[in-house]
This record gives C-alpha cells, structure tokens and sequence, in this order.
C-alpha cells in the first residue's frame, strides 16, 4: 500500500517526519487509479440501477474502493499533515510502560483489540432498521460518514489522548473546554450509556422471547464462560486460546442442542416471556458486575471476540460465493414520505441516526480516549488502528445492509413492523406488508419461519432477527446443506453473545464511573475494592438501563421503534461532544486552518442530531413527536376512547408515560450537549483572539522505538529496524 | 514445492504469532524472556495469570455497542 512513498530512515524508524511524497511509482499510480475506477463504476451502478437485479456485490465494492482511497488519501493527510504525529515522540505506552493499562502493543495486534472494543451490535442493528428507507442511503451514509465523520473522529480524539497519557474523554473536556462543559459531558456520557445499554438488551430481548431455541443457546453461554472461567483460573492457568478452543465447540453443540430441546418437553419451560427475560438479564448484568472478572467477563469476552471475528470474515466470504440480489429498492417512498412502520420519520434527519455506529459513533470516543491510546507503540500508528479500525466497523455496517437487503422486502416490513401495526398473526402480516404493494403471502411468511424452525417472525423486531434471517439465507446459499435453521440460531448466538458482553460491560464501566464520581463526595464509596460500594453501584446501573429496558419491551406501541431513535441520538450527541473537543483542540493548537477536518462532521452532525431532536421534542405529528404522541393519548384516555394499539386503559396510560419521559430524556440530551458546545464557542473564541492557547498536551520526549508506522512494513523501515536490533541487542525495542 | 511449504509454514506461525499475542498468552514468554535476560527468578505460571486477572480486576474493559 505504501509503495508510493519514500521514507527518510534515518534516526528514528519510520515515518517520523511524516510522509516525503516526492517519488511516485508508475505503479502505484496505476494500483490507485484502477481501484478509483473500479469503485467509481461500482457507485454508478448502485445509483442509476432502477427496477433491474443489482447484484450486492456492488455495494461490496463500492464500499471497499472507497475505504482503500480515503485511508490511503485522506487518513494520511489527516495523520501527517493535520494532526502532524511525530515518530521521534515516545509514545504514554513507551513512557509509561508498566504491563497493565500502559503497555506498548504491536499494532496488529492493537487494531485487533481496538476494533474487538468498538465493533457491537450497534454496526449489525442499526444498517438494517435504516434498509426501510433502500439501499443506496444507508450504503452512501455508511461509506461517506465513516470517511469523513466517523473515522476522522475515532482517529483524532485518539491522537489527543495519546498526547495527553491517554486522558479520557470527559476529563479532556474538563480541562480542555471548562468545568461547565465538563459536568455536562460526564452527565451525557453517563445517561447516554445507561439508554445505550437498554437499548441492546431490549434487541436481545426480542430476539430471544418465545423462542426456546434461542434462550437454550444464549443460557448456556453463561455456563460454558463460568467453566471457561474455572479452567483459565485453576485447572490451565493461561491457556486463553486452548479455553477458547473448547468454548467455542461448546457453543456450537449448545446450538445445535437448542435444536433437540425445541422439539423435545423442554421446549415450554424455555418459552419464555419478554417480562421474564427482562428480569434474567437484569439478575445477569448485577451478578456479572459484582463477581471476579476472571470467572465470568473475561472468559465471554474472549468467546465473543473471536466469534465476532470469525462470523465477520465467514459472512465477507460468503457474500461473494453467494452473490446475493438485492431485493429492496434503492430508495423507498418511505424515505420521501416518512411514514415508515419501521421507525417513524423522514429520511433526513432519521436515517443519519439509526445507522448510527457504522458511521459515526460517539461512543467510540469513550475507547479511542482511555484505553486504546494508552498502548500505542509510535504515534503514525493510530492512522492504522483508530481510522483503519473504524472502517472495518463501516465494513460490517455494510454486510449488515446487505443482509437486510437481500431477504423478501414483504418479510422484512413484517419482521419490522411493531406488533401493533401487523397483527401478529401470518395472515394479518401479510395483510398489511401487501398494503404497501408487496406481494408476499402468508404462507411465504410461514414458510420462512418454518425455514429458521421459529414459531414465528412477525413482528420479531429490534434487526437481530432480520439480520440473522439475512445472514442464514447467504450462508446457507454459500455453503450448502440446508442448514438454514442452524445459521440462524448461530447468527442469533453471535449477535446475542456480544450483546451481553456489551452490557455486561457497560454495567460495569457504569459502576466505576458511579463510584468515581460520588468518589468525590463520599470517599469510601470511590474504593473500587469496597464490597458494599459495588453492590449498590452496580444496583443502581443494572435497575437503571432495567427500568428502561422494562418500559421498552412493554410498550404497547413496541420498543425499537419508540427507543431506538433515542439510543441513536444519544450516540450521535456524543459523537457532537467528542467533535467539538477535536475542533477546540486543533484551534488550540493553533491549526484553525486544518479545523474544517473535524469542524464540517461537527456541524453536520449538530445539525443532524438538533433536527432530530427538535422533531422528536417539538413534531406535532404524533409518530414522531414525543410529546405530540403523548398528548393524543392523554387526549383520548380522557374523553374515555382507546387509540390503536393499546388496547385498554392501562395501556393508555401507560403509552402518555413512555412518550413524556422519552420526550424529556431526549431533551435532557441535546440540552447537555448544547451546554458542552456553548462552552467551547467561549473557548474558540478565546483561542481565536489569542492565535492559540496552552493546553494539557505532554511534552515530546524522544522515542527509543523503531516500529514501522503502517499495517506493513516498507523496505526502509525493515532496515531500520534490523539495524536498531543489531545495535540495542534483540529484544529490546522491537517486538518483533 | 519447498517454497510453497515454507510460505504455508511461515503463515501458520504468524497466525500462531498473532493469536498469541491478541489473547495475551505471549505475556507468559515474555515474562520468562525478562526473568532470564535480568537473572530473576520466574513466576509460577499460574501466580503469574493470577496477578494478570487482579490487575483486570480495576481497569474497565470498554465494549462498545
């Protein structure tokens, strides 16, 4: 890839200078004009293709075409020219060294753990509730937001806080912006996570309800991580892959064994209701936050790393030996019209928001300060592991489209659609998927419930169930055999495991910044090692995403649709505060000049997340409006009428509640982040008049590295580094 | 044919390299390459996993969604 570019190897190995781009190869010049017509020709493809099958390997190509230019261009320029990393600089990982958090990591190995820790169920869910609106938005959305926005984002609050020791995020705003913006960002980080955190638990809610095969597989992951657990701590200590080995086995026999118990007197026992697996995975989250995590949080979250991996390249594979049709249409009228029975709203702003993670997540600002740059080796490397590692997660926001895509569209909308909107029955579904013009029956709807072996698929909303409905058919179409009833569950246990891994967690994080934060009043609350102090931590975290996860897997008018457009907002709000901190630090620093590289995603994400949030907050159209919706319900109750879908007064009661509280969390959210952006205009303004202010970066302290700066490396730095060993003794420096 | 055994000889090593390495496993060899490079006595394997676990313990692994 870097075939284009000398590199002075003299001192400190590669690309300490930045790039000397100088010599072109013909080549090179070649390599990078063919990828920019083959995806030039992959993108007119997906734009004027009306009516006529379109294979989905376009949306595969254009894709990575795209990906390949913008790391190749536009990450390099933001690296070298904008952020301006100095390989001379030791890295906190070099300074700071001391084998825990501080650790100077390979960057392979470093993309592999950046990526595990941003990679979720966010990439998967949210590309296939946004296919309502087609393909070509979300696949455009995917591509040009992970480009622009997302991966810009991922890649410079990563240098900042590598420049920094590796400072999280709300402590950066603290010191950076002030005290107010601070308060208010650890606020929105805190809320922001407890939605996020029920929100991923109401989709593995509605992936699992009534479905015994699911819930069989899903309880077992506890068992086989407690062994897993045992085995690492007692009987093997260490043998993390060996563990893993048999974990991973174990799981697939628990799938195949859902088979049997489903047909076997199990199978009522394990029918369980939304209501009671809320109540399961909330015991889980508490008892998960509160035990050694050598027993359970590690073991599943190597079990659900590797799986992660493993289902990502298989379903890349298969996508092209299958070479799926895409069935949806580019563009829905339920992008113009925003009638949609998905989630309610028009294209803009609501598609920006659901795709969410595969595009810009600002949660991903939580791991690329703190944790990931922390264990940096030379600075040039965050070019591979915090732009690099995004655009693999666009790339599996991309497969998650596809997956969406390439299913009847009649069963999509009939899996999608609230269950007060379809019925619930086969024949209503169809009903009602035939009123927009689809021709699917119920026995199509009955037949691919039959296909997956569940009772049924209406309504099994949340985009688990569609996405592993999806990814069965492409599999079972690559590889043969008729399995699609085992991909199914598989596609379930891989979305499900890392669900849990995620909120298990999340739980936890949100008790160590509970403790830390009350820390500050009540000094013995903040002592991480002080029993009573994690129990009532970990309480108030689990009953707080509990509460919202039970309102949303009981609300009449279904839980995705009502949550989701909040757990989106939430996530690009935070994208907007991580935004405006790299804006306010290049100005710092003095770059106004290079500011539009955050400034333009900063601005277009504000505007995105305001519209939004003033439609959901202000919209008088009851479906999009909280409060509208509310009041129509409030309305009703009192003149002693029940709306659809509720279906007595509880529920009418019950649905003017949701939408209030909805109403003011999303207020709440976009009030902090308004609080967090007024602040940094003060601060911008400051730094304006003064051409630059002080900040809290370190000061450079020369690096004794040599460590090649991109995924291979060039000639020079092989030189440079085989020297380096010869003169330091092998070992040292180097790890390999 | 020995070029070909030797490219899928030296793939697998790296795979094995990298899978070491990504689940933390090397850690245990580096240990052992620091105890002998220093003239420390090592660890016990599992005394050494044991600290490795504690000291997870308090740092929060993020997972995102």
């Amino acid at each position: 890839m870097s075939t284009t570019v000398t590199r002075d190897d003299t001192g400190g190995g590669g690309g300490h200078r930045g790039p000397d781009t100088g010599r072109r190869s013909v080549r090179s010049v070649l390599v990078w004009v063919a990828v920019a017509a083959v995806g030039a020709v992959a993108w007119t493809v997906l734009a004027l293709a009306r009516g006529e099958a379109v294979s989905a390997l376009w949306i595969l190509f254009a894709a990575l075409c795209s990906y390949a230019i913008a790391y190749r261009f536009y990450a390099r320029f933001i690296t070298y020219k904008v952020l301006r990393t100095d390989d001379r600089r030791a890295t906190p990982a070099e300074r700071l060294q001391n084998g825990v958090d501080y650790d100077v990591t390979d960057r392979r190995v470093l993309f592999g753990h950046h990526f595990a820790a941003i990679a979720g169920a966010g990439p998967l869910v949210g590309p296939v509730l946004a296919a309502q609106m087609g393909y070509l938005p979300g696949t455009i959305w995917i591509v040009v937001g992970v480009v622009f926005a997302g991966a810009v984002q991922d890649l410079t609050v990563m240098f900042f806080s590598m420049r920094r020791n590796g400072k999280s995020l709300g402590q950066m705003v603290r010191e950076e912006i002030g005290i107010v913006g601070g308060v208010a960002a650890l606020i929105a980080v805190f809320a922001i996570m407890i939605i996020i955190l029920a929100v991923l638990a109401l989709i593995v809610v509605n992936a699992l309800a009534e479905s015994p095969w699911g819930v069989f597989s899903i309880a077992l992951t506890v068992p086989i991580a407690l062994f897993m657990g045992v085995y690492l701590r007692t009987l093997r200590p260490g043998r993390v892959l060996e563990a893993t080995g048999i974990g991973v086995v174990l799981l697939l026999l628990a799938i195949i064994g859902g088979g049997w118990v489903q047909d076997s007197g199990l199978a009522d026992a394990l029918t369980l209701s939304k209501e009671w697996l809320v109540l399961a995975l909330v015991v889980y989250g508490f008892v998960a936050s509160v035990l050694p995590v050598w027993l359970l949080l590690t073991p599943r979250d190597y079990l659900s790393t590797f799986m992660k991996i493993g289902v990502i390249a298989l379903l890349a594979v298969s996508l092209l030996i299958a070479r799926p049709v895409l069935q949806a249409d580019a563009v829905t009228d339920f992008a113009r019209e925003g009638t949609g029975p998905v989630f309610a709203g028009s294209l803009f702003p609501f598609v920006f928001i659901t795709i969410a993670c595969g595009a810009l997540s600002g949660f991903h600002a939580l791991i690329s300060s703190g944790t990931t740059p922390k264990m940096v080796a030379k600075e040039s490397q965050i070019r591979l592991i915090g732009y690099g590692g995004m655009l693999m997660e666009s790339f599996v926001a991309i497969s998650a489209l596809i997956a969406a895509c390439v299913i009847d569209q009649g069963l999509y909308f009939a899996m999608n659609s609230p269950a007060g909107a379809t019925g619930g029955t086969v024949e209503s579904a169809a009903a009602f998927v035939n009123g927009f013009g689809f021709d699917t029956t119920a026995q199509d709807l009955a037949a691919a419930s039959a296909a997956v072996q569940e009772p049924t698929l209406v309504s099994r909303t949340g985009g688990a169930p569609t996405l592993a409905v999806g990814i069965s058919q492409i599999f079972s179409d690559a590889f043969g055999g008729g399995l699609q009833a085992f991909w199914y569950h598989f596609a379930i246990m891989f979305e499900a495991l890392f669900i849990l891994t995620a909120v298990d967690a999340g739980t936890r994080v949100g008790r160590f910044m509970l403790q830390d934060t009350v820390g500050n009043v009540w000094k013995k609350f903040g002592d991480l090692s002080w029993r009573p102090g994690n129990v009532i931590a970990s309480a108030v975290v689990v009953a707080l995403w509990g509460s919202v996860l039970y309102i949303g897997v009981t609300d009449p008018l279904g839980g995705v649709n009502q949550l989701f457009p909040l757990f989106g907002i939430a996530n690009q709000l935070l994208a907007a505060i991580a935004l405006t901190l790299c804006t306010v630090l290049l100005i710092k620093h003095g770059k106004l000049r290079y500011a539009w590289v955050t400034g333009v995603p900063l601005v277009w994400d504000l505007v995105v997340t305001m519209t939004a949030s003033w439609q959901k907050v202000f919209s008088d159209v009851p479906a999009i409006g909280y409060f509208a919706q509310a009041e129509r319900y409030r309305d009703a109750r009192d003149a002693g009428e029940l709306l659809a879908p509720a279906q007595d007064r509880g529920q009418m009661d019950q649905v003017v509640f949701n939408s209030t509280l909805n109403g003011v969390l999303q207020s709440f959210f976009a009030v902090l982040v308004l609080v967090v952006a007024a602040n940094a205009v003060v601060v911008i303004v400051r730094a304006l008049r003064a051409g630059g202010l002080p900040t809290t970066e370190e000061p450079a302290t020369p690096s004794q590295l040599v460590e090649p700066a991109d995924l291979f490396a060039t000639a020079a730095e092989k030189r440079a580094i085989a020297e380096h060993r010869a003169l330091a003794g092998a070992g040292e420096g180097s790890r390999r | 044919m020995t070029a070909v055994r030797e490219a899928v000889v030296r793939a697998a090593r790296g795979v094995r390299w990298y899978l070491r390495e990504f689940s933390g496993e090397a850690r245990w060899d580096e240990h052992l390459r620091e105890c002998a490079a220093h003239g420390h006595e090592p660890l016990s394997r599992r005394e050494f996993e044991r600290r490795r676990s504690d000291a997870l313990e308090r740092t929060p692994v993020s997972r995102c969604c």
